[in-house]
């Protein structure tokens, strides 16, 4: 029976292509604002994936998210050198600053303060300049989008001078970071530097990057850390999710994109469905006469549950396909729009599609079953 | 073949169909008592209500009738469940429609292959023998048209090689000249009477065309829910319509 329903679908070219055409709308809304959302989610974690080289992040256990700065003390951070299974720890200074240009105008810029002995947290992708070159009196590396946000004008170069609290800061090199939620250039040095760049405070230490040693569970050691010292311990995988999840939470992101998925979802819905339900009403006679002539009840559901298979399998493949397009695009070097598509989102999409394909066959399958064969007999 | 000793392929005795309750109750069939024989045509004829389709349908499975019964191919059919009526007829019933009803997307050979493939025939069987029973029906060079691109009587065929590919004991069929002209019309009845006789069928015919009706072996009329007259127009054996 399976090739008399295929050729049946098929054999209506319209209503075989607004099926396809309504279920790859859906789709493509649902992958793609699915996948706008994870790469907003990303970029607010980007600046942890950028500080490499330490498994483990402490900090005050109030911190919510990576923006969320509450001062540690000095003390804190040999405290935590003297946990059992820490193998070093090392300061980190997070904040934001104001730059002044040469030309008067001021901006917002993101101040990582590097640990002066080790520079653990180093960009990991430098464009011009050395890292090393940090250790140069007033040195500084930005990242090369702030630098164009800065001086769009200008070819990005090393020397280039600007002052943070009224201090000269001199570019030794530019580099490649994660996109950040705020935008801002982000601007690495040594942390005493940092010091100076920033007004005075009492406490000045934003985190405490640290490594295990070789052969004891990281978790474990964070474990060891928050019971010893008070402080919360977490490796950058967990605190990524941590500031994730605080926007997932505290923000209405999730809420907005929430609502255009399910928008997407309806919307898909109802064209499949409504389209589906006008193929089978149209074809109704024809369900009577296959019924007269002695096709049962599940022969003919298998039938429009192949049909809607059909059509959503289509839908989705030509959907996922204009959202990965979409995201080639969104990715290219440039461009400033957030796209990530994780598997979860391939898989998640699939799933509604799948819930569209039954819903769009339940209501087909209930006036099928309905259907009298005795239908076939009334002019 | 409708001698006095010819054991009918379907008796209904005292059927009633009433559709409906209380004050929307109509009485299709009040009562009706019909013997088909195999070999042979019977036309059931009547005004627009009297009640005919209703009891094509019964006669075919389709319908239960209220009351009384209907002894088809020595099964009482008004016993069966759904699903076992359904059964029967896939295996034992072949319809012929008053709008042909094929399938407008498949070929006229593929069409004529649906009840085999609803039997559970792989497409490749089926279409064999839907093939070979279009070819002795004169229709073997339009085995690959769509049913759009055929004639009204070419459709007929097909629906009629559709109804038999199965090779079912009982044929009913609605209307079968309604949709077409008087001369075509003529020569389906041929075919259909042939058919009957070849294949020791019975054939049932739902008609208003009055035209048809000295086709028919056994001519019942009916009015108003019941047979008002029972016409046998043979008496012995007939030959085939060349």
């Amino acid at each position: 029976m399976s090739w008399i329903a295929l050729k049946m679908l098929t054999g209506n070219r319209g209503k075989y292509l607004g099926i396809i055409l309504g279920i790859a709308f859906a789709s493509l809304l649902i992958a793609q604002q699915a996948s706008i959302f994870c790469g907003l989610m990303l970029q607010t974690s980007g600046q942890i994936r950028d500080i490499q080289g330490a498994s483990m992040w402490v900090m005050d256990p109030n911190v919510q998210f990576s923006d969320d700065v509450k001062p540690l003390s000095e003390n804190d951070l040999y405290r935590v050198r003297g946990v059992p299974g820490v193998s070093w720890a090392v300061r980190l200074y997070k904040g934001l600053t104001r730059s002044r240009l040469e030309d008067g105008n001021f901006q917002q810029t993101i101040l990582l303060g590097l640990d002066d002995a080790t520079l653990v947290g180093a960009p990991p992708r430098m464009i011009l300049g050395n890292v090393f070159d940090l250790r140069k009196p007033d040195a500084v590396i930005m990242d090369i989008e702030g630098y164009k946000l800065l001086w769009p004008h200008e070819e990005p170069r090393v020397g280039k001078r600007f002052e943070m609290n009224d201090h000269v800061a001199e570019i030794v090199g530019i580099c490649k970071v994660s996109r950040t939620f705020q935008t801002f250039p982000v601007v690495y040095t040594r942390y005493t530097q940092a010091l100076e760049f920033v007004p005075p405070e009492r406490k000045v230490l934003s985190f405490i990057l640290a490594e295990e040693v070789q052969g004891v569970a990281v978790d474990e050691v964070c474990r060891r850390i928050q019971e010893q010292t008070g402080l919360r311990a977490v490796t950058g995988r967990q605190f990524e999710w941590i500031t994730m999840l605080y926007f997932m939470r505290k923000t209405g992101i999730p809420f907005n994109f929430g609502i255009t998925v399910l928008l997407g979802f309806i919307v898909g819905t109802a064209i499949a469905a409504q389209t589906f339900y006008l193929f089978t009403i149209e074809n109704i006679k024809q369900y009577g006469a296959l019924k007269a002539m002695g096709a049962g009840n599940w022969s003919l559901m298998g039938m429009i549950l192949l049909q809607a298979m059909l059509v959503s399998l289509i839908g989705f493949g030509l959907g996922i396909g204009a959202a990965t397009w979409f995201g080639t695009i969104a990715t290219a070097p440039g461009s400033r729009l957030a796209f990530y598509m994780p598997p979860e989102v391939f898989v998640g999409t699939g799933l509604a599609v799948g819930a569209i394909s039954i819903l769009s066959s339940l209501l087909s399958m209930q006036r099928v079953m309905v259907v009298e064969p005795a239908v076939v007999f009334q002019g | 073949m409708n001698g006095d000793n010819a054991q009918p392929l379907i008796a209904c005795g005292d059927v009633v169909k009433v559709y409906g309750s209380g004050n929307a109750e109509v009485h299709a069939l009040r009562g009706v008592n019909l013997d088909v024989y195999p070999g042979e045509l019977t036309m059931l004829v009547g005004p627009s209500g009297c009640g005919k389709t209703t009891l094509l349908s019964i006669v075919a499975g389709i319908l239960r009738p209220t009351s009384g019964g209907v002894l088809a191919l020595g099964t009482e059919l008004t016993r069966l469940s759904s699903w076992r009526r359904t059964a029967f007829r896939r295996k034992n019933v072949g319809f012929v429609f008053q709008q042909f009803n094929l399938l407008p997307a498949l070929t006229a050979a593929e069409n004529a292959a649906v009840p085999l493939v609803i039997q559970g025939y792989s497409k490749r069987a089926a279409l064999r023998a839907a093939k070979e029973l279009l070819g002795k029906m004169g229709m073997a060079d339009r085995a690959h048209n769509l049913p759009g691109q055929l004639s009204g009587g070419q459709q007929q065929r097909v629906a009629i090689a559709r109804a038999l590919v199965h090779h079912p004991r009982l044929l009913v069929c609605d209307e079968p000249t309604s949709a077409l002209d008087h001369r075509t019309g003529h020569t389906i009845l041929e075919l259909l009477r042939n058919i009957a006789i070849e294949g020791d069928r019975a054939v049932i015919i739902v008609t208003h065309d009055s035209r048809i009706f000295e086709f028919a072996d056994t001519l019942a009329r009916m009015d108003d829910g019941k047979i008002e007259s029972l016409e046998r127009n043979r008496t012995g054996d007939r030959a085939l319509i060349a």
